[in-house]
């Protein structure tokens, strides 16, 4: 074997705190190897010890989520992604990830690879997507950036995704300053496998092959090694690109030659390549199957000329994949590549030794125990301090007594019905191919979350949903994480599914900031305890911290839910819009004196600081079980539950699809403000409409289930609340749906 | 003083280009089996006044950086003529 | 009557079509993968589908690289022979390319992708795919793409009306032809054509996203219905 140490020289601890190692992570490794790790090992371990791959600033907390769940065939960590049971010998692949940094720099490319990339790690576990979601965050759109931010991320997600071939189903945008530096992109992918076809991240086998298939490897995402390794030149500098680019046209042969090669049998594990590229895949699957490999750097396929050993393992070129074969069976794997004009090089060979070899030819440019770079073996975990902000105290001043009630609430609903988080998001959703797949049942028939085939042929369905309030969550981490989870059940059920699990991407600040490790802390607190109450474990997701700046400060803590829920039948589906004139409007739930951290309170009276509204888990439960109940009997025409802009905007939006209107009026002698109860967001409330025949029956099974307020009918043109006519329901949507364009053009 | 301006902008030679890589691919399926490599980007013809060449060249430059290069992602070269 | 769905690579409407033609029409149908040189198991009672998609990434123009596939040849000698071939969206794309249709399709003028539902006009059933429509009546049928906004020049633009070879227009619910129900601004609100020879059918909307009830809309199924009966009867 050739010697290690005389082919390269000692890392020093100036290089390894440039790669944002600490000095104490520096001494780990060296006691690992027993010795001073060379540059290139440096550089290994920094980018597997950095938060994005470690998680070594979360997990303590990941890990106390809850994992466990009725439906689930894959834990989470376990696998790229969890795996919930769907029936029929098919299990659902899912997962949600941020592109939030990449984003803000080249919104186009940082949005088109974060969907490449979360589409890639659910199709390597054999699954084929079905469909996408994403939830966005930007500032204020008057600003010119937000403006260039907001097309280009949209074009991206709508490029990527149209051309790979997948559909867009829902998603989420908020407009608030606090995103103006930071702006959140978070991506989705569902995907669906045959249980006996799903592929292991893995490598087993002393002497199977070890393949990269694929794009070639570029000098993408290494800057922050390249200016640590310090013999960078002004040439060097244009060498590195600063950007990455997404080519969905490779990514959809390499999805379609993936799944082919899976069907061959020849596969005995596969990752795809993200954050740290070659040094991640190998050094995770080679943990997980307790294995080692050496591994020829000169064999992979490069695009640029003279790249260094580092260069070539940090790499975080798109669309890649690392495929261990079951020797014997390389002519088969190779022949379905060919088939799909794809790369497909031999670079190395699994061991049992447990150690990673790096070869540049004859030369050994690292070599490092696998164990040791991942997260859950080597890799550093730490508990960081927590305080409570400030702020904290501050929203629990808050008290509606302190705000006035507006005379004309008419005026409310024009503000409101224009404000960029209720407004239609028709401008971003067209441009993305919502019904390729011809999965996508809501396209014609909408409901609170998308209810999407399992395959063409099948009755069987999921709803799928992503929700976060980040306001709530940053009034009160605690509630609003429950609130969270709570209103991504809301949608399932609504739309008729049963929820099944979460992904959740983890949007915060800086993790060493105590305050915003607090909310970290609390949030997920939260997430728990929704999570636990409503059956719905986590299967998986990611942490994205950092997401502040010096001069605006942490955004929100925005923990994004991602939800799957289960129907037999796509018929069986619920509906959010109104269907007859004559149809009896009610609302389950109880109204509130409450406007906390309403749409409302902050945009119309501009007051930020507030708690969390109403919320209690118990009543939620009851509440979805009373959804559910009603609408298995098949008693109610449709269900839209109460989210941003309170009960005025449920109404309009249920009204404005099928061009009806609405008249309703408050229950009488009650002590509830009308602002509250029109525009409140208080929790654990749905509208649903009853046909005249069904009502009596209706009543009388939802007397015993939960509360519910009769609020009047469905009518023909105009909205009318406590006998005032607010205007014709075409009007509002017009307003509605012509919002976000008029200010982004306009 | 009457000038046009014609500018190339191309994508950063380090970065992947899946356009050019589809295309060179293309080529190759077609027995262009010499074709080495492809990259693909934009040709512009722009006309302006201004007092003298130099101005001309600074306007031209300045439109380039803030508008019609994406400098992240492409650069720009252009050749100027008196009309 | 058989049908083939060709696979270019990145096409990924393809799996679609094989479903609405095979499990919801219940027709005879098979993959063509786009390096088969010989489709000889076709006859020209047959008709062969260009799905949608975005074949080789739809990069220099969409259609360009993808119209010299290997299959190509074949297909456009098939058509040549009196076979049927349709291109939906990115196949009607690759028939303008391979001039078995005249015209081209250009950047829609907003610029921007497109997916949303639009309605047509039938201009003309006197073709196999629209035999079993109303001439004049109205389909409500999904657009999907970035590059569907049709153009030819004048003389060919006559020679379209003179033959009778505009299949479908854009037009409003009530079938006004309207410039804001033009969706990509296509000459003369153009959806769709065929070819003087009529066994040539091109259009931008996907009538199988417009098959099932699962979709809540079967405006889509009376093309494929009219392809199979007009079969069927010879």
């Amino acid at each position: 074997m050739a010697d290690l140490t005389s082919s390269l020289q000692e890392a020093t601890l100036e290089q390894a705190k440039e790669l944002g190692l600490l000095p104490e992570e520096f001494e780990k490794i060296k006691q690992i190897l027993g010795r001073t790790p060379n540059f290139t090992e440096l550089s290994v371990y920094a980018v597997m010890w950095s938060e994005h791959c470690s998680y070594k600033n979360s997990i303590t907390y990941l890990k106390k989520l809850p994992r466990k769940g009725k439906h689930l065939l894959v834990e989470a960590g376990e696998e790229n992604a969890g795996l919930v049971d769907v029936g029929d010998g098919l299990a659902c692949a899912f997962k949600i990830e941020s592109h939030n940094h990449p984003s803000a720099l080249e919104p186009y490319q940082g949005a088109a690879t974060g969907v490449g990339g979360i589409h890639r790690d659910i199709f390597t576990m054999g699954a084929r997507p079905i469909c996408a979601l994403n939830s966005l965050r930007f500032g204020d759109l008057k600003n010119d950036r937000t403006k260039y931010l907001l097309r280009g991320v949209v074009k991206g997600i709508g490029d990527y995704g149209n051309c790979f071939g997948v559909p867009t189903v829902a998603g989420e945008v908020y407009f608030d300053p606090i995103y103006q530096t930071n702006p959140l992109v978070n991506a989705m992918s569902v995907g669906i496998v045959k249980t006996n076809e799903t592929v292991s991240a893995i490598a087993e086998g002393a002497g199977n092959p070890v393949y990269i298939v694929g794009s070639a490897t570029g000098k993408d995402g290494i800057h922050g090694a390249a200016f640590a390794s310090k013999d960078i030149t002004a040439d060097s500098v244009n060498d590195l690109p600063a950007v990455q680019v997404g080519d969905p046209f490779q990514e959809k042969l390499l999805l379609e030659a993936s799944l082919e090669v899976i069907k061959t049998g020849a596969v005995v594990g596969m990752q795809d390549m993200g954050a740290a590229g070659i040094t991640c895949s190998t050094s995770e699957m080679s943990a997980k199957g307790n294995a080692g490999m050496v591994i020829q750097l000169d064999k992979v396929p490069t695009r640029q000329s003279n790249m260094k050993p580092w260069e070539i393992l940090l790499s975080e070129s798109q669309e890649r994949m690392l495929i261990v074969v079951k020797k014997g069976m390389e002519a088969s794997v190779e022949a379905v590549f060919e088939k799909w004009d794809l790369h497909c090089a031999v670079i190395g060979e699994v061991n049992d030794s447990g150690i990673l070899e790096y070869y540049m030819g004859e030369t050994l440019v690292a070599k490092v125990p696998a164990e040791s770079l991942v997260l859950g073996g080597g890799a550093p975990v730490y508990q960081r301090e927590f305080s409570e902000p400030p702020y904290f105290e501050e929203n629990k001043q808050f008290k509606i007594e302190n705000v006035a009630e507006p005379k004309d609430l008419k005026a409310v609903a024009k503000v409101l019905v224009k404000s960029l988080n209720i407004a239609s998001k028709k401008w971003v959703f067209t441009q993305y191919d919502s019904m390729v797949g011809v999965a996508n049942t809501s396209i014609n028939r909408p409901s609170d979350a998308a209810v999407v085939r399992v395959q063409q042929n099948s009755d069987k369905a999921l709803a799928v949903t992503v929700d976060c309030n980040a306001r709530y969550v940053w009034a009160n981490p605690l509630v609003g994480g429950q609130i969270a989870v709570a209103e991504a059940a809301r949608n399932i059920v609504c739309s008729g599914g049963d929820p099944s699990a979460i992904t959740n991407c983890l949007n915060f600040g800086n993790p060493y900031n105590p305050h915003v490790y607090w909310q970290f802390v609390n949030a997920l607190k939260g997430m728990s305890i929704a999570c636990e109450a409503l059956g719905t474990p986590v299967t998986g997701g990611n942490v994205s911290f950092y997401n502040q700046s010096t001069e605006g400060g942490a955004v929100f803590p925005t923990p994004t839910i991602g939800m799957i829920g289960l129907l037999n039948d796509w018929k069986d589906a619920m509906t959010l819009n109104f269907k007859n004139e004559g149809d009896a409007i009610y609302m389950l739930g109880t109204s509130r004196n409450d406007i906390s951290s309403s749409e409302y309170l902050v945009k119309f009276h501009g007051i930020e600081k507030s708690s969390t509204p109403y919320f209690e888990m118990e009543e939620e439960m009851k509440l979805q079980q009373t959804v559910k109940k009603l609408i298995a009997s098949k008693l109610i025409e449709s269900a839209h539950d109460i989210s941003e802009g309170g009960l005025f905007t449920t109404l309009l939006e249920s009204a404005i699809v099928s061009d009806l209107g609405f008249d309703v009026n408050a229950a009488q002698n009650t002590n509830i403000r009308t602002d509250a109860w029109l525009f409140g967001e208080s929790q654990s409330r749905v509208v649903v409409s009853v046909s005249k025949d069904k009502v009596e029956e209706f009543e009388t099974l939802v007397k015993d289930l939960f509360p519910c307020e009769y609020l009047g009918t469905v009518t023909k043109g105009n909205l009318v609340v406590n006998g005032e006519n607010f205007g014709a329901s075409q009007e509002y949507k017009v307003q509605y749906d012509t919002a976000l364009e008029e200010v982004l053009i306009g | 003083m009457n000038f046009r301006a014609e500018i190339n902008v191309m994508p950063h030679k380090e970065l992947l280009d899946p356009q050019g890589k589809a295309v060179a691919a293309g080529l190759h399926k077609m027995n262009f089996s010499d074709v080495a490599d492809v990259r693909i980007g934009k040709h512009l013809t722009i006309k302006l006044s201004a007092a003298s060449e130099a101005e001309a060249k600074q306007k031209i430059e300045e439109a380039c950086k803030k508008l019609l290069a994406n400098p992240i992602m492409e650069s720009y070269t252009f050749e100027l003529f008196s009309e | 009557m058989k049908f083939g769905v060709v696979v270019f690579p990145g096409s990924n409407c393809d799996k679609d079509m094989l479903h609405v033609l095979g499990n919801v029409m219940g027709a005879q149908v098979r993959e063509i993968f786009h390096k088969e040189t010989s489709i000889d198991d076709f006859s020209e009672k047959d008709c062969i589908v260009l799905p949608g998609g975005f074949s080789y990434g739809d990069y220099l123009r969409t259609g360009a690289i993808a119209r010299f596939s290997p299959v190509m040849n074949a297909i456009i000698e098939f058509a040549n022979a009196g076979g049927k071939v349709l291109g939906i969206c990115n196949g009607f794309q690759v028939l303008c390319e391979s001039h078995l249709l005249p015209g081209a399709l250009l950047r829609n003028n907003n610029m921007q992708y497109i997916c949303k539902n639009v309605h047509l006009k039938v201009e003309t059933n006197n073709t196999q795919f629209t035999a079993l429509t109303q001439k004049g009546s109205v389909l409500e049928i999904p657009i999907a793409h970035g590059e569907g906004r049709f153009y030819c020049d004048e003389k060919t633009l006559q020679e379209l009306y003179a033959n009778d070879q505009v299949l479908f227009k854009y037009c409003d619910a009530t079938g006004n032809y309207t410039e804001a129900a033009n969706p990509n601004g296509s000459i003369d609100n153009i959806a769709g054509i065929t070819n003087k020879t009529r066994n040539v059918f091109g259009m931008m909307p996907h009538p199988e996203r417009a098959s099932e009830l699962a979709m809540n809309n079967t405006d889509g199924r009376i093309l494929f219905e009219s392809l199979l009966a007009k079969a069927a009867v010879v």
